[in-house]
This record gives C-alpha cells, structure tokens and sequence, in this order.
C-alpha cells in the first residue's frame, strides 16, 4: 500500500480530465501582460478567471510603493512576527485597515487562507457552536475543522433554515458563531445579511462574515457586502484577503471586539508563520489609498458585470441568480464543461473551471471574474466566443434570444 | 420488531437516496465512501436532512470517526438519547 493509494479515486478522476484533452488545474501562462492579457499556447488571451476585480496588480502606483519598498526593507521578514518583530510597513497597514472599516482592531496574515484557518480556529473553542453557511469556502471548513467547536451548517443563504438550527441548541451553554460570506465566490451570489443579523440578534449569537469577494465591490466606500446592506454595526468580525480586488497576497481581520489583541498570542496561523514581505504590504497600502480615491473603479466593475451577464443571459445560458463581478454558467454535464472549457481556452477566454463537490449543486461550472480593466471590445469578444461554443456544444436548447439593444 | 439501529439504517438510506437522487441500498456495514459512492459534500448534505428528520444537531465534528452507516446511526442514536 503507497502512502497516495487513498487519493487513487481522485486521481483517476483526475486523469480521466486530462485523457478529454484538457488540464484546467494547471493552466500554464508564458505571459501575463495586463490585468486582462495574458499568453496561452502562444495565444493572446483574454484573462477572465483571476479575481482581479480592479486590475490593481498593474497600477503605477502600487507598482512604484512595492518596489520601493524591496528596495528600502529588502525581499522578505524571513520569520513571524512573534519571533522576529513587526516591520513598520505591518503596523501601518494594520492601522489603515482598521481605519478603512472604521473598526478599532485589525490584524494581518500571510495569506487570506490562513485568516480564515486562524480566525475560525481561535474565536470559538470547545463547547462553543459554529454555524456555517452549507456554500462556505474551503479555508472556513478548515478552519472550523482546526479549532474544537460543535460545528453545524445551514442551508445556503437561508435566514430562516440558521434560525430553525440555532434554535435547536436552545439551553445549551456556549457562544454561537454565525459565519457567512460577502459574495460566493462560485455563483457570486450575495448573503442575506440584513435577515442574518436580525437572527443574529434574537439568538444572541455573534456574526461573522468575509468579505473576500466583495472588498472593493460592493458598497459605497467599497466596504463590501456589511456596508452595502447598511448592517456593519451587526458584523462582530470581518474577514478578508488582499489577493482579489487589492491586487497583491494577504488576509486580514477586522474587529470591535473587547482584548482582541490577544489573538496576536494565542492564533497559532498567525503565530507561527512568516510575515507579509514590504512589497507586499507597501503595494496593498497604495492598493487601499487607490480604492478610497477612485470609486469610478468599482463603478466600471459593476458595469462590465452587467455587460457579460446580460450578454450571456440573452443567449439562454443558465447564469447565476443575480449580476455580481462573478458570473458563472452553469453546464448539464462534465464532459461538456471541460470540452467547452478548452474551445473557449482556444478562442483566446481563460476563465475558471469548476467541478463538483466544488460546486454548489453538483453540476459544473465555467466561472467568470470580471474586471474595472476589461475593455467594452474584450467583454464583447468573450461573448461571441460563448455564442460559438454554445452553439457548437448544443448548451442552449431554445432558439437563441439576442438582446437587440 | 426492528430495533432502533436498524430504524435509523433504513432512514439514513432513505435520506440518502433523497439527496443523491437514486436509490441506495444500505445496511449498517455499508461503507459510505466505497459503498454508497458519497464524497464529503455530500455526506454532510445527507447529515443536514438527518438533522432535519430526527430533529437534532449532528456537529460535523463528530463525523471523523464515521466510517459506516452503523457508525453514523450509532451517532444518531447517542444525540437523540442526549437530548
């Protein structure tokens, strides 16, 4: 018996892709030249699968605060911050995100993975109950597997289905967690959280949600999803990463909460892992300053989204429930979804493929990211490279409905 | 008369069949992995309509150590005494 025999199912499965002719989980770029081009087979392609939401990975002025500060500080912190100390650029960051949220504590990490494996393992312990939303992301299941709570998941986006749940542990002792997400990342649907904090609040539990998806997208200060429904004062904790709309590599955590510095010696994914590089932390401060002073950025987003939304959803593609920077299509069957997959790859679109159980409802999807730096004429391409492939791979049975406008 | 484990044997399959759409034949030996074809989605799909027909939390903690149909029905059986 070989130590991998347990993994041989999904390695059949696995291989079983690649005989169709496709690798979707090892996509290889000679080049990436923009937020939205990149070179695949020695083709132009359009990048439509990178949570780039602003194209904030090229702009000039993260580009310049990051090599500045390689230079100035050097390539790495060659250790954590227990060990080895905080630079300024960590403590500056932390304050500009506390401040970003409005909230008196913030803490980073080294990647938006490990906030959520630190913050999920640490907030409750044993003898407290974890509920999470059923579509949560991998990182708040492993987190909730790291730490010693009762965890309990509810039906997705279903105020009512958490309440029915949270009521069943009525005359338990413990603290009830409630975690959710901003946008889910598959289908870019968005939570309930209005419905969840009045749950919240009945219950007396506390409410978590990550904004990973919706930092930068959503709201007014591009707060995300807590801002945009006007419920920031129910949030007890906000999660989130700079590696999706800030453009660089990190998470982080946000909190009004009481002696919450005391995570810094007691969240072991925090503890015991180096810290952020400058230039990353230096390109995600400019990244954030960039966000407050340009809000025409989220405004393009929004309405890039709609384009290819409304585009796709004219053609009788089945889209998800409402226009969000995510737009996926849902496909009737594997094989059909990574033969489309791989002529869309060829048409010169690379966006995401998605396969159960990493779906929500068992059925695969092609997951689109939109960009504030995709181009009108890139968006338009991308949707008469669907059109064909629709087409050619029989995806829509009704007689097509273009939108004449 | 069916004692109480097979009972919930026979509602875990039935459950089971509800969500995976198709029929599954289960007995308390059944493997839900290798037997029954449920990957870990879908195992805890099938706890949350358990939750729902006995009326009970079943933390997902407490499925590492479920390898069987036995196993989860014994779970069961322990939540449901407790509460």
């Amino acid at each position: 018996m070989g130590l991998l025999d347990k993994h041989k199912d999904y390695s059949q499965r696995y291989q079983a892709i690649r005989d169709a002719g496709a690798d979707p989980f090892n996509v290889r770029f000679e080049a990436v030249i923009s937020p939205t081009e990149g070179v695949v087979n020695g083709r132009p392609t359009v990048l439509l699968g990178t949570n780039n939401y602003l194209g904030l990975t090229f702009d000039e002025s993260c580009i310049e605060a990051s090599s500045a500060a390689v230079h100035a500080h050097g390539t790495g912190t060659t250790g954590s911050r227990i060990a080895n100390g905080s630079f300024g650029g960590h403590l500056e960051l932390e304050s500009a995100i506390a401040k970003f949220y409005g909230r008196q504590h913030a803490m980073t990490f080294t990647t938006g993975y490990q906030a959520n494996l630190g913050i999920m393992s640490t907030l409750v312990g044993r003898g407290d109950h974890l509920f999470l939303d059923a579509d949560s992301h991998a990182s708040l299941y492993d987190g909730a597997r790291l730490g010693h709570a009762e965890v309990i998941r509810f039906r997705h986006n279903d105020p009512e289905d958490l309440y029915k749940r949270l009521k069943r542990l009525k005359g338990q002792p413990g603290n009830r967690l409630i975690v959710t997400e901003g946008i889910y990342s598959m289908l870019g649907d968005a939570a309930p959280l209005k419905e969840f904090a009045e749950v919240k609040r009945e219950m007396g539990a506390y409410l978590l949600v990550d904004e990973a998806h919706s930092l930068g997208v959503l709201g007014e200060k591009g707060r995300g999803l807590a801002e945009a429904q006007g419920v920031e004062a129910d949030v007890d904790v906000i999660v989130g990463t700079f590696s999706k709309s800030l453009g660089a590599i990190g998470g982080f955590c946000v909190s009004d909460m009481d002696d919450f510095e005391v995570m810094r010696v007691v969240c072991r994914p925090y503890m015991f892992t180096a810290s952020l590089p400058p230039s990353v932390v230096a390109s995600t401060l400019q990244a954030l300053k960039v966000i407050e002073q340009q809000p025409g950025l989220r405004h393009k987003l929004t309405s890039n989204a709609q384009r290819l939304y409304d585009g796709l959803k004219a053609m009788g593609l089945q889209v998800g429930p409402e226009c969000s920077p995510i737009v996926a299509v849902t496909i009737p069957d594997q094989p059909r979804a990574i033969a489309v997959w791989k002529a869309l790859l060829e048409k010169g679109v690379y966006l995401n493929l998605a396969l159960p159980p990493a779906t929500p409802d068992a059925r695969p999807l092609l997951r689109s990211s939109i960009s504030a730096a995709h181009t009108e004429a890139q968006l338009d391409r991308v949707i008469a490279a669907f059109a064909e492939v629709s087409e050619e791979f029989g995806l829509v049975n009704e007689p097509l409905q273009r939108a004449t406008a | 008369m069916e004692s109480v484990t097979d009972l919930t044997v026979r509602q875990i399959g039935r459950t089971a069949g509800i969500v995976m759409q198709r029929p599954v034949e289960v007995t308390a030996a059944s493997d839900i992995g290798r037997d029954l074809g449920v990957d870990s989605l879908t195992l805890m799909n099938i706890v949350m309509e358990l939750e729902d027909v006995f009326e009970l939390s079943i933390p997902l903690d407490r499925l590492a150590d479920v390898e069987t149909v036995g196993d989860l029905a014994a779970l069961i059986n322990e939540l449901r005494a407790r509460a």
